[in-house]
């Protein structure tokens, strides 16, 4: 439940900032550690290293933070009151996942004020695969009401490699729940910041100018010619960091972060080719192996590191 | 007086697996398998039932097992051992496997050819069968046959969600059961469960069956997922009734909402009557599909009414207000994404000329092998236009509707529905004024689609039908993409199935080998039979009909079939058959042992007995008539000269011996028995024939 004592630009009920120090807060203390958004762009939480890498090998880790991601594809020039090309996901990753996940990701919902008495919960039967990563689980959409609001998977294969032990991952989609603890119906009119009048800033104040100028980007202008050659680049780079990474014999590996750089570079150089619909059919199956390759290579250079479950010697 | 029979109460066995939510689509599947393998399992062990029932729910997967015996029942098993004086190792080996201590607990038996033996008698108890579940379930639980299943926090064991805890009793009615005592990856059974998710806490401690029900029941639990269906579907007509509406039945969705809820709560919603503009399938599809929610009808317009009903998985503490509420809103914003759709359709309909609208499918790869849709589109409306007149269309409406069918998979609502495509089409054509044969060509083109669906019978549709089926069998055909086993990713089976019945069931003449070649002419055959012998006909029929040569024309085979298994069912047909096969097996048998083939010729001044006279003369009467008959496509007159035949084959075979010490004598016969094959072949290949 929420502390009546918060004020509005905290509470999650009343500000977008607040649904997130409310998450935060309440997974801090569950024990991950809060982390910030990867510096780079992804198109889900998922691609953090803080998820993708550390889902790999035996240790344990426990993780949560913001991750805006871009969606070329969705950007609807900021018309559609739902979909957005950036938006912000909150991810949780706990590994091995706790025997009560579930009921520590209902509390989260409570912590962030839906009353479980009152609206229905539900788990829904989604599989989870991202093909680029060469990754699968199994898990559910949750829905509230009839919204889905989260998704939740436990991770069976990463890279190409099988999760042991697996991790269990949460991803919310913050605009969403946050439209429906605030009671809104565009998430343009969202309240950012908790205010009222004049000090009021909504979601449209921060972002609606970003998403008409993206999707214009994404959509008509996107120098495609430079996404091709980046493409590239990001490819031939992530294997020249991976070959000179390799160290004793190939059984440590002393680059695997830089060369998975190089791997999300080269999944949302694909995913803007895509937007901007310069992919043919048969072409884009092709580019989506070429990444899950890097991620695959990326993931057994992981595994070869201390934080991948090789001591260092 | 009888006296009564003691009642000795037989135990029950009670299992529930209690994991987090189970796929909904996966939980009949899954309940079906546990009562099937546990009890497969116990009678395997001696330990037969009376009677045994699978429940299901999101969270538990249960199995009442009625009337068990308390334990196996004893065995005795005899063994022969090695003969008495044998080496140590053979004695020492005896005992190991018989499971003796010394060799003096065997017995001493002698045979006249053996000597002197040992036996080992060994008299097995039967284990209580307690002891017997705590074996199996382990074991069951292990292999499960989910269709996916996987592994969770550090463990290896897997099942299809984490499975949290197991609940295992056993004992009579009267007495307090035990709890079976087993452990899987760390998990021990008990007796004790949990209630539902949010409306009660902590665990329940459950004996057997009916205070499991029971306790379930008061911690808002409906084990039962029947019982759940009929509580939401009373419940959902009730609702409507009470508005004058009438709930659109939908039995799958109902399946799948009776595995989404424990304890189901049956509410009502409504939306913005100005959405009623889209199309009813479209709002349909979006709230079925995206919201799992029912739609319901105005009986006095036959139109979807602007309410819905939902089915939630809690008795909320405000009556359900919020989350009626909060359905509400994600179904207004659906709907808006579909009215969205259906009204930026309806302007690029008005606005873009078709010939452009279709040149936008040029970008679009059908196959990488076959070209764009484009491509497709031009060769199906190509191969319509030569159909039309075999079908009663006319060539241009034919073309023009083949060009039009497919125009809608680009539109918004079927990118975002794609299960009313063609339906689309049919409503866009009426909007852009086409003519009606082309507004059902859109919709009727793409049917039949399965068993159960309509075959279009419109000279339009059917021209437009066949062609989109046909290209799509020649083109997979002709990059050697046809189906395999279980294997058929482009719906092979089932575009040459709905040639099949499109044909027959609108009596069309079409000589298929002049649009497919001959191996795809072969599957139509097998789709033909399959067809024909789930209609009940016989396949023996169909093979002996195929063996001719030139094939073709399926409605012809059929008649043909037909006509057969009338004739066969006749003293003369079966009398007939019997003569005719007798002939092809001496054929068979002496062409083989000669090296030749007695077909033609038959010399008449070799005829000598009256029986092989009046045969040869019957076949040289009938032959032409039969001819005749068949060119008319008159089978069943055919049949019935034919039956002329049977009477001098009967006499022949009684009095005429075929294998006559003459040689020139044999030959002639032979070759009289290989005019009763060639007659009977212009009908069917007799030789294929069962029976």
């Amino acid at each position: 439940m929420i502390d009546p004592a918060l004020p509005p630009h905290m509470r999650p009920d009343k500000s977008f900032q607040g649904l997130i120090l409310a998450l935060h807060a309440f997974w801090a203390d569950k024990g991950c550690v809060v982390l910030q958004p990867y510096d780079m762009e992804v198109g889900a939480g998922t691609f953090h290293p803080a998820t993708t890498l550390r889902a790999l090998g035996p240790l344990s880790w426990k993780a949560a933070y913001v991750q805006p991601s871009r969606r070329p594809k969705d950007g609807r020039y900021g018309e559609n009151p739902n979909r957005l090309q950036h938006y912000y996901q909150y991810q949780v990753i706990l590994k091995p996942s706790p025997a009560n996940l579930q009921d520590l990701y209902l509390a989260s919902l409570e912590a962030i004020g839906i009353d479980l008495r009152l609206h229905d919960v539900r788990f829904v039967e989604d599989d989870w695969e991202s093909p680029t990563l060469g990754a699968w689980g199994l898990g559910w959409e949750c829905w509230c009401d009839g919204m889905e609001v989260s998704q939740f998977t436990y991770f069976q294969q990463v890279a190409g490699f099988e999760c042991a032990p697996v991790s269990g991952e949460l991803t919310y989609g913050l605009e969403r729940l946050a439209m429906y603890v605030q009671g809104v119906e565009n998430v343009y009119d969202l309240n950012f910041n908790g205010r009222d009048g004049a000090e009021k800033v909504t979601y449209g104040d921060v972002f609606l100018q970003a998403e008409q100028e993206y999707s214009r980007h994404n959509f008509e202008h996107a120098d495609t010619q430079m996404l091709f050659d980046q493409f590239r680049m990001a490819e031939s780079a992530a294997a020249k960091y991976l070959e000179a990474g390799w160290s004793d014999d190939r059984k440590r590996h002393l680059m695997a972060q830089p060369a998975y750089d190089q791997c999300i570079k080269a999944s949302h150089v694909f995913n803007l080719l895509d937007a901007r619909g310069v992919i043919s059919v048969t072409e884009r199956q092709s580019y989506i192996l070429r990444v899950r390759e890097l991620a695959k290579a990326c993931g057994a250079a992981w595994l070869a590191t201390a934080a991948g479950g090789t001591p260092a010697t | 007086m009888i006296p009564e029979p003691i009642d000795v109460a037989m135990p029950d066995l009670l299992l529930e697996l209690f994991c987090e939510e189970i796929p909904a689509r996966m939980q009949a599947g899954a309940a079906e398998n546990l009562r099937k393998l546990v009890t497969d399992a116990l009678v395997d062990r001696g330990l037969v039932y009376e009677g045994a029932k699978a429940f299901v729910t999101p969270r538990r997967l249960a199995l009442a097992v009625h009337g068990l015996p308390a334990h196996q029942p004893d065995t005795h098993e005899e063994r022969k051992g090695p003969r008495v004086g044998a080496p140590e190792a053979a004695i020492q080996g005896f005992l190991k496997a018989a499971g003796l201590d010394t060799i003096e607990q065997a017995t001493i038996e002698s045979d006249p050819k053996k000597g002197e033996f040992y036996v080992a008698r060994i008299h097995k108890h039967g284990r209580t069968t307690p002891e017997v579940i705590a074996e199996i379930v382990p074991e069951i639980i292990r292999a499960f046959p989910w269709p996916k299943s996987m592994r969770w926090g550090s463990g290896t064991l897997r099942w299809v969600r984490p499975l949290q805890s197991i609940l295992c009793t056993f004992g009579p009615e009267t007495e307090e059961p035990e709890v079976v005592r087993f452990e899987v990856d760390g998990l021990k059974s008990g007796d004790t469960t949990r209630g539902h998710r949010f409306l009660s806490s902590g665990e329940i401690r459950v004996r057997r069956l009916d205070d499991w029900m029971t306790k379930l029941e008061a911690a808002f639990v409906v084990a039962d997922r029947d019982r759940r269906k009929d509580i939401i579907l009373a419940d959902a007509k009730d609702l409507a009734l009470a508005q004058g509406l009438e709930l659109v039945e939908d039995e799958g969705l109902l399946d799948e909402i009776a595995g989404l809820v424990e304890w189901p709560v049956v509410l009502m919603g409504s939306f913005d009557a100005g959405f009623l503009d889209v199309p009813d399938e479209v709002i349909r599809a979006t709230i079925r599909i995206n919201q799992k929610c029912f739609v319901l009808k105005d009986p006095k317009t036959g139109r979807l009414a602007n309410r819905f009903i939902l089915v939630s998985n809690l008795k909320a503490s405000d009556g359900g207000k919020a989350i009626v509420a909060g359905n509400e809103r994600v179904i207004r914003a659906r709907l808006s994404d579909a009215k969205f759709f259906w009204d930026t359709d309806r302007r690029t309909n008005a606005t873009v000329p078709l010939a452009e609208r279709l040149a936008k499918f040029g970008n679009v790869t059908f196959h990488e092998k076959l070209g764009s849709q484009f491509e497709r589109i031009e060769r199906i409306a190509a191969l319509a236009k030569a159909l039309a007149p075999l079908v009663g269309a006319s060539p241009g409406l034919a073309e023009q509707a083949a060009l039009y069918a497919k125009s809608d998979l680009r539109t918004e609502v079927v990118g975002e529905f794609p299960e009313v495509q063609g339906l689309m089409g049919k409503y866009y054509a009426r909007l852009e004024g086409l003519p009606e044969e082309i507004a059902l060509a859109a919709e009727e083109h793409y049917k039949p689609q399965g068993p159960g669906d309509r075959v279009p019978a419109a000279p339009v549709s059917v021209a437009v039908a066949l062609a989109d089926k046909l290209d799509t069998l020649t083109g997979f055909w002709s990059i050697d993409e046809k189906p395999t086993g279980s294997k058929d990713p482009y719906a092979l089976r089932r575009a040459a199935l709905g040639v099949v019945r499109i044909v027959l069931d609108n009596g069309l003449r079409l000589k298929l080998s002049e649009f497919v070649e001959p191996d795809l002419l072969a599957f139509f055959a097998d789709r033909l039979k399959v067809h024909l012998r789930e209609q009940g006909a016989r396949h023996d029929l169909v093979d002996a009909v195929f063996a001719l040569p030139d094939q073709d024309d399926l409605l012809l085979v059929v008649k043909r079939v037909e006509a057969l298994g009338r004739f066969l069912s006749s003293d003369d047909g079966r009398n007939l058959l019997a003569g005719a096969k007798r002939a092809a097996n001496i054929l068979r048998i002496e062409e083989k042992k000669d090296g030749v083939s007695y077909d033609g010729g038959v010399d008449l001044v070799l005829l000598h007995e009256p029986e092989e006279r009046a045969l040869a003369e019957a076949i040289a009467a009938l032959g032409p008539k039969i001819e005749t008959a068949l060119a008319a496509e008159d089978f069943e007159g055919a049949m019935a000269l034919m039956a002329g035949l049977r009477a001098p084959v009967d006499a022949f075979f009684e009095k005429v011996t075929v294998n006559a010490e003459d040689k020139a004598l044999r030959a002639n016969r032979l070759r009289l028995l290989a005019d009763i094959r060639t007659a009977t072949r212009t009908i069917a290949d007799f030789d294929r024939i069962e029976g």
